[in-house]
């Protein structure tokens, strides 16, 4: 009895307060406070000379990528959104949100949802100015979505995916579904040794570097800047 | 390319390291950049004010003046700088556009000069953003008006040539042009107004005789009525029957509301000569009357305020309809309380809901005759409310109708609104195709043209590999490279849209029927992609296009084969010095040189190969002597 009382209380006071403002004219008080965060983070990289010790590269070229970088994102950062929008203009054809998320977990290595500069140089340096093994080594870190060690044929599924997706509709031949599918089944035929199901990062440097192919398209990173 | 990106262009390329253990093929060679230059600052000098930017901000769009090597013919060799005879404060402008992507427009700018600048340096207006776009859309606009109005006031010179019944035409519709059309224009107006003043005074009580009693002139006067009536009528018919007969389009002029108007003018003139006589009908006859009135709206081809009303009225048809239906509900409730709360008072004027009617417009409309005033208590609350709400409903819409006069009056911009719209969507689909045609489109068109680069190479001159570069900027040429790559990792190639559909069309007639037994029996490191590529040139032996590099829309044999006439010797030759096949080496796509992106292959018809061992890759069919080029 006292709970339907308290509710026709409520109920009542309510509607007094609704004809007290009609009445009265009293303007509605804004419902949504504007929470005025700062959601720019603003985020200065590292001298020029302590970056150039991390990486390998001269200080013009670190120069020009900051430069590039900053014109894109004068934040600073880079968030997953900025940096699916700046790779999916190199794509238009076809969707590169996916490949572009692994990328940028692949960048973000202190895992804090954002890439910085010093992230985006040292991931540059690796693939761009390090050994051939850096560069496998890194490919495979991009590859293991959940970094276990180990490439699981459904992180491989989801790769491969996103890399046929990159290339849209509009391919000659048309595009089957189970292409991603058959290409995984090739590469695991190729890479995995052992035939347990996964890829390890030594099954995977020992057959990359047995694959010509593989090779010489790693030594096309050298003059990319 | 999204030219703004362009600095991550070799983030996007390190990003390919992704591919490349997935793929099966060996990716193409990369473009290198020969001129090894290092970023440098070049100097604008805009009419003595000097502006310095990178020379990499500047190539970010190649197809300006300034990305381009156009700016060349501009350069000063003394002074080692670019000058440029223009106005400095629009280059601002300009400059900004290369340096962040986004073309604004300032508002203190007079906009055919801005669009002059815009036009030296090669830049399209479309591109203006978002933030600037109307603006720069409306200035224009208005600019195109004035412009309009002036050379309207110029137009009016008479055509030679022209029919009897044009010029009568254009008389009728524009009365300055000629003295006679001015005459007839003041005439016809002249007999309106005496037509309506005969009407009106026709009623008027024109004093009593002493042997009848009070009655109107026109009963009184009825010969001198009748007359001038008569010689109204005549005018009007005359004039109606003179614009049919002048009229372009006759069915098209019935119908116009003017034509309709003068119809209802005259014609109860003639149904009353008609049927005079007939006394039943005679009463019907002097409702016809009524409709003489209407001749006062013939005033709206003399006034140009009164066509405006009309237009806004129509124009405004929805607010006024909006008005009508909420006075209608208000007038309902009302009236319903009304004569409820008046029922139990006696001698009421309340009989009824519809007689309450009355009492609530009169009310609502703040008329107040007093006519019918409520007795009771209930009844003077309820009025008192309803004629405070009458005059918020009708307060509300009015000041739209006004607005909407006023904007009429001033300019008409239906048609201009109309022509705005379509063409924002216009422009929306000219920067899309713009932005996906030259990356894509871009592509697939270099993608063609290194066929005839390598055709021309087969007959016999050396290749040049900036014969490949040729008119493309490094950056472009790199973003190519790169989604060569994607293409090479997943074995699919980008083609447009109608070769995608007719390639859907193809492959379900189609069937793969004659593949060499050399290629299926081949296995090893044959990718995907090689088989894939031998299906794709199996179906064409038999048909032999010409040589048409440049034809756009071909039929997708034409993307991916070409077909040379040749004689006997460059097989050999082909197949030898310039493919470098090795035996074992079953990946059709030779990756060696600079022929990164031609194979040679022919249908072995035979399955006997001749020139080279055990490789049956290199094979002509007798007949025809054809050698197939195909892409990748």
């Amino acid at each position: 009895m006292s709970h339907c009382r308290k509710r026709c209380k409520r109920q009542l006071t309510k509607v007094f307060r609704f004809f007290y403002r009609f009445l009265t004219g009293t303007l509605e008080k804004d419902s949504v406070e504007d929470d005025f965060e700062l959601s720019t983070v603003c985020h200065r990289p590292e001298g020029l000379d302590k970056l150039q010790e991390q990486t390998k590269f001269t200080k013009k070229e670190l120069q020009v990528l900051y430069r590039g970088f900053k014109n894109e994102c004068p934040s600073g950062v880079v968030n997953e959104e900025t940096f699916k929008t700046i790779y999916s203009k190199f794509f238009p054809q076809g969707d590169s949100g996916a490949y572009a998320h692994f990328l940028f977990e692949a960048f973000d290595t202190n895992k804090n949802g954002s890439v910085s500069f010093e992230d985006f140089v040292i991931g540059l340096s690796i693939i761009l100015r390090g050994t051939i093994n850096d560069r496998l080594n890194w490919a495979f870190n991009l590859y293991d979505l959940n970094k276990d060690g180990c490439i699981t044929k459904e992180e491989m599924m989801d790769i491969m995916k996103s890399i046929y997706d990159m290339m849209g509709k509009y391919t000659y031949p048309c595009m089957q579904d189970e292409a991603p599918r058959e290409h995984v089944e090739s590469f695991f035929q190729k890479m995995d040794r052992n035939n347990d199901g996964v890829v390890t990062i030594d099954e995977f440097i020992e057959s990359c570097q047995k694959d010509e192919n593989i090779m010489q398209s790693m030594q096309l990173f050298d003059n990319v800047i | 390319m999204a030219a703004g990106v362009a600095a991550w262009l070799p983030f996007a390329r390190a990003a390919a390291i992704g591919w490349m253990p997935v793929a099966n093929c060996p990716m193409p060679i990369a473009p290198r950049d020969h001129r090894k230059r290092h970023d440098e600052l070049i100097i604008l000098n805009v009419s003595g004010r000097r502006f310095q930017t990178w020379r990499t901000t500047l190539d970010r769009y190649p197809d300006t003046l300034l990305g381009s090597s156009e700016k060349q013919f501009f350069y000063d060799e003394e002074t080692k700088e670019y000058f440029f005879d223009r106005d400095p404060d629009s280059f601002r402008s300009i400059l900004n556009f290369y340096r962040t992507g986004k073309l604004h427009y300032p508002r203190y700018e007079c906009i055919s000069a801005y669009d002059e600048e815009l036009t030296f340096f090669g830049i399209i207006p479309e591109i203006i953003g978002d933030c600037c776009y109307e603006e720069y859309k409306d200035r224009k606009r208005e600019n195109a008006e004035r412009l309009q109005d002036d050379q309207d006031d110029n137009k009016d010179c008479k055509l030679p040539n022209m029919t009897y019944r044009e010029t009568m035409w254009r008389a009728f519709e524009n009365p300055h042009t000629s003295t006679m059309a001015l005459v007839f224009y003041y005439v016809t107006g002249f007999f309106i107004a005496i037509s309506v003043l005969t009407n009106v005074i026709e009623t008027v009580p024109c004093g009593a005789t002493p042997s009848q009693k009070d009655m109107p002139c026109g009963e009184r006067y009825t010969i001198a009525f009748f007359c001038m009536d008569t010689a109204c009528v005549l005018i009007f018919t005359v004039e109606y029957l003179m614009r049919l007969f002048a009229a372009p389009s006759r069915y098209q002029f019935m119908r116009s509301v003017m034509s309709i108007i003068d119809v209802v003018a005259i014609f109860p003139y003639y149904i009353g000569l008609v049927m005079t006589d007939n006394e039943d009908v005679s009463g019907a006859f002097v409702t016809l009357r009524v409709f003489r009135v209407f001749r006062i709206f013939k005033f709206s081809r003399h006034s140009q305020g009164l066509r405006i009303l009309g237009y806004t009225l129509k124009s405004c048809a929805s607010e006024l309809g909006f008005l009508l239906f909420s006075l209608t509900m208000a007038i309902i409730i009302f009236a319903t309380v009304m004569f409820y709360a008046e029922k139990g008072s006696s001698s009421t004027k309340f009989t009824s809901i519809p007689a309450s009617f009355w009492y609530t417009i009169v009310t609502m409309t703040t008329l107040g005759y007093g006519d019918m005033v409520p007795k009771t208590i209930a009844g003077k609350i309820f009025g008192s409310i309803c004629s405070l709400s009458g005059v918020l409903v009708i307060a509300l819409p009015v000041p739209v109708i006004v607005s909407n006069f006023s904007r009429i009056y001033h300019q008409n911009q239906r048609a201009d609104k109309r022509r705005a719209q379509k063409v924002q969507k216009a422009r929306l689909a000219r920067i899309r195709i713009a932005q996906t045609g030259s990356s894509c489109t871009g592509f697939l068109q270099s993608k063609r043209n290194d066929l005839l680069n390598e055709l021309l190479e087969l007959t016999g001159s050396e290749e040049e590999e900036q014969q490949l570069n040729k008119g493309m900027s490094l950056l472009e040429s790199q973003h190519h490279h790169l989604l060569h790559c994607l293409e090479k990792t997943t074995a699919h190639e980008f083609v447009d849209e109608q070769l995608y559909e007719q390639n859907c069309l193809e492959t379900t007639i189609q069937s793969y029927t004659s593949r060499s037994p050399s290629f299926s029996s081949q296995d090893g490191p044959i990718g995907t992609c090689c088989t894939r590529r031998g299906k794709m040139n199996s179906p064409l032996p038999n048909s032999s296009l010409p040589l048409q590099p440049s034809h756009q829309q071909g039929s997708l044999q034409e993307l991916s084969a070409l077909h040379i006439q040749c004689g006997d010797k460059l097989p050999h030759t082909t197949s030898r010095s310039s493919l470098n096949m090795k035996t074992d080496d079953v990946g059709l796509i030779n990756c060696k040189g600079s022929h990164i992106t031609t194979a040679i292959i022919s249908i072995p018809t035979a399955p006997s190969d001749t020139t080279d061992g055990g490789a049956p890759s290199i094979n002509t069919t007798a007949s025809s002597n054809v050698i197939k080029v195909s892409a990748l």
